[in-house]
């Protein structure tokens, strides 16, 4: 048992894979000198041919990993940032996520797309902020947001030995998170969330480096408030894997707790946030005693001035006003349960 | 490959696509197709001169490429007709068909997107030792794409052994080339520091000729080339644009490439019984062909969510259930 940042689990989970699979490649742009970190030292263990510094083409690199997977390699490929997912959506989603459905099953394409610094990280403007999760969930892609150390090293093991593309970010805020990461520490399956605190008045789904504020919250409001308010028991949900997700997981703790608040560093239009609301509304309307809420990223670009990024990132305070909101309507604790019943 | 093996590639090629042309005008076929008629010598050719563990990337332009590298007639037309039995099992259809069993990394409905996807794939054969190339087929309005490009340097400076196989039939949709490309293509090629040769891909024999040569450097390590094919397609850009009176084109300059018909370029060189025989027997082929896939199931529409994953996973409806 060791206790790790997630940069370090992740560099432990790729090394892990490429020993165990001659098959498993990194492509990327800086990925030998490892400006990010998670290949650090494998270009001298593992040879030029296993850690492969790539031109500034990401198109060209992205369609270039299908290639090897469809002939029988499992790449890994490095984005050093977000936006970059830009420029390659089209290889990813138009041609990797599509092919074993336009080939009526022929052919797999296990390709893992990594971004280790997903987000905001204070100061670097627009095009260097995005945390693009959603736009691959809306396409169908496997896609994975872990929020710890752990949850980074079993997730990324699956994602590289899924069959399936994979985007996999790792978000900026969570890089230097620690956590114990077991010596023998396994996969952790796609699409099985994790309940990181357990309550009873409200369920908080979080997503990655988010996890974190809402356990903040969480533990805040466990406590009476200054105006003497009741304590609120709070649940904080991580699905983990935003894409297939844990709908399962999802239901079983709204159906406890009645009330739903997501918090998701995605835009608010058409953002994971706006998918789990809709969802709970049409097929958990039964058990919810209260509207779901959401907490998101403003529907606006990312401005330079650290101030003017914070105020559009979604905030712990947002989150504790949405929450005792929540919980101010209908019954809570015994009275719930008298009420389900 | 024989002067007759070529032109029976070529006539599958030509007569395959006349009965698409019909098929879809008929409704039997859905959508619409982007026929190869009149560029059968350049991918009958360059697939002369591979085997069956080369791997080729096509274009939405693909019946040709498919059938050169050996598909199965009868499952291509049951694919296009959607039927279950098609190579595709009728998730493909004309622009998507593919089998990966061939080293056929599928047609493809965006320019130049097979380009990485067959760089990626000659990797792997060096890695694996062997020497198999991989051929990327693309048309004249690729070489504006930037993914192209960003291929061509990469299997440059990692020495691929991949062949971009640029078929120049003068447009891109209705675009023409001279208008829309600046330079030469093969002095673009060669910038990147591999071979570039332009043929005459109205001739069969050239193409092979051409494309052989440059397969046999790739695989003794020379890396990547270039092969221009100056053709043209005696149809519309797709089987709509008989109806849609673009007027790109004047007749005059159909009819002058129209007289060096790739098909009978190389039929002047068998004898008028051997052609015969052969034009019969793909005829037959393609009666074989049509009724299998006639014959063969449309797929169960509670199968619409099936292959999307090859881990099992089956997506959400499109309503709460």
């Amino acid at each position: 048992m060791a206790r790790m940042r997630y940069q370090q689990a992740l560099a432990r989970a790729l090394r892990d894979e490429m020993l165990r699979d001659p098959s498993v490649f990194v492509l990327g742009e800086d990925v030998r000198a490892s400006l990010r970190g998670v290949t650090r030292g494998l270009a001298a263990e593992l040879g030029d041919q296993r850690i492969i510094d790539t031109p500034i083409s990401e198109q060209a690199f992205t369609g270039f990993a299908m290639g090897a997977a469809l002939a029988g390699h499992r790449p890994v490929v490095e984005f050093q940032i977000p936006s970059l997912l830009f420029t390659a959506y089209e290889p990813i989603v138009n041609q990797a996520a599509k092919f074993r459905l336009m080939t009526g099953g022929q052919a797999k394409v296990p390709v893992t797309y990594v971004v280790p610094g997903s987000g905001a990280r204070m100061g670097l403007a627009a095009q260097h902020s995005d945390h693009p999760y959603a736009m691959f969930a809306q396409a169908g892609v496997k896609t994975v947001v872990p929020a710890t150390a752990a949850d980074a090293y079993g997730l990324f093991v699956s994602a590289i030995r899924d069959d399936d593309p994979v985007v996999f970010f790792a978000p900026a805020a969570a890089l230097g998170g620690r956590e114990e990461v077991a010596d023998d520490a396994g996969p952790i399956p796609l699409g099985v969330g994790r309940v990181h605190r357990s309550g009873d008045d409200v369920t908080v789904v979080a997503i990655g480096h988010l996890v974190r504020d809402a356990l903040k919250v969480a533990e805040e409001l466990a406590a009476p408030d200054a105006d003497g308010g009741d304590p609120i028991s709070v649940e904080v949900f991580d699905p983990r894997t935003i894409y297939p997700f844990d709908w399962a997981g999802l239901a079983a703790s709204v159906r406890r707790t009645g009330r739903l608040v997501v918090l998701d560093d995605t835009n608010r239009s058409c953002g994971l946030a706006a998918e789990v609301v809709a969802t709970a509304a049409e097929e958990l309307a039964d058990a919810l005693v209260a509207p779901p809420r959401r907490i998101t990223r403003a529907d606006a670009p990312i401005p330079f001035a650290v101030e003017l990024e914070v105020a559009l990132l979604p905030s712990r305070a947002q989150l504790a006003d949405a929450v005792r909101s929540v919980a101010a309507i209908g019954p809570r604790g015994a009275l719930a349960q008298e009420a389900v019943r | 490959m024989s002067a007759a093996d070529l032109y029976r590639t070529m006539r599958t090629i030509r007569r395959f696509e006349e009965q698409i042309v019909t098929l879809v005008n008929a409704n039997e076929i859905a959508g619409v197709t982007h026929e190869y008629i009149g560029q059968e010598a350049v991918a009958t050719g360059v697939c002369a001169a591979l085997r069956d563990d080369d791997v080729i990337t096509s274009t939405h332009r693909g019946h040709g490429h498919v059938i050169a590298k050996g598909a199965d007639v009868p499952r291509m037309m049951a694919e296009l007709l959607g039927r279950t039995t098609g190579l595709n099992r009728a998730r493909g259809g004309s622009m998507h068909i593919a089998d990966v069993s061939l080293g056929i990394y599928g047609a493809n409905g965006i320019v130049a997107a097979g380009a990485p996807i067959a760089a990626g794939a000659a990797w792997a054969g060096l890695q694996a030792g062997s020497d198999r190339v991989a051929v990327c087929f693309f048309g004249d309005g690729a070489v504006n794409q930037g993914v192209l490009h960003e291929t061509m340097n990469m299997a440059g400076i990692w020495r691929l052994p991949v062949l971009f196989v640029c078929e120049n039939n003068g447009y891109a949709v209705s675009f023409a080339q001279e208008q829309a490309t600046a330079g030469s293509l093969v002095e673009r090629a060669a910038a990147y520091g591999m071979a570039a040769v332009r043929v005459d891909g109205m001739d069969v024999e050239a193409v092979r000729d051409a494309a052989g040569a440059l397969v046999a450097a790739a695989r003794a390590g020379g890396g990547p080339a270039f092969l221009e094919c100056e053709t043209y397609r005696f149809v519309g850009h797709h089987t709509a644009e008989a109806t849609m009176g673009l007027g790109y084109r004047s007749d005059e300059e159909i009819a002058r490439w129209r007289e060096r018909d790739p098909l009978l370029v190389e039929a002047a060189r068998l004898d008028a019984a051997a052609v015969a025989e052969i034009d019969a027997s793909v005829e037959e082929l393609l009666e074989r062909a049509l009724a299998f896939a006639r014959e063969s199931p449309r797929p169960e529409v509670s199968s619409a969510r099936d292959y999307v994953y090859a881990s099992g996973l089956v997506p959400r409806e499109g309503v709460a259930v």
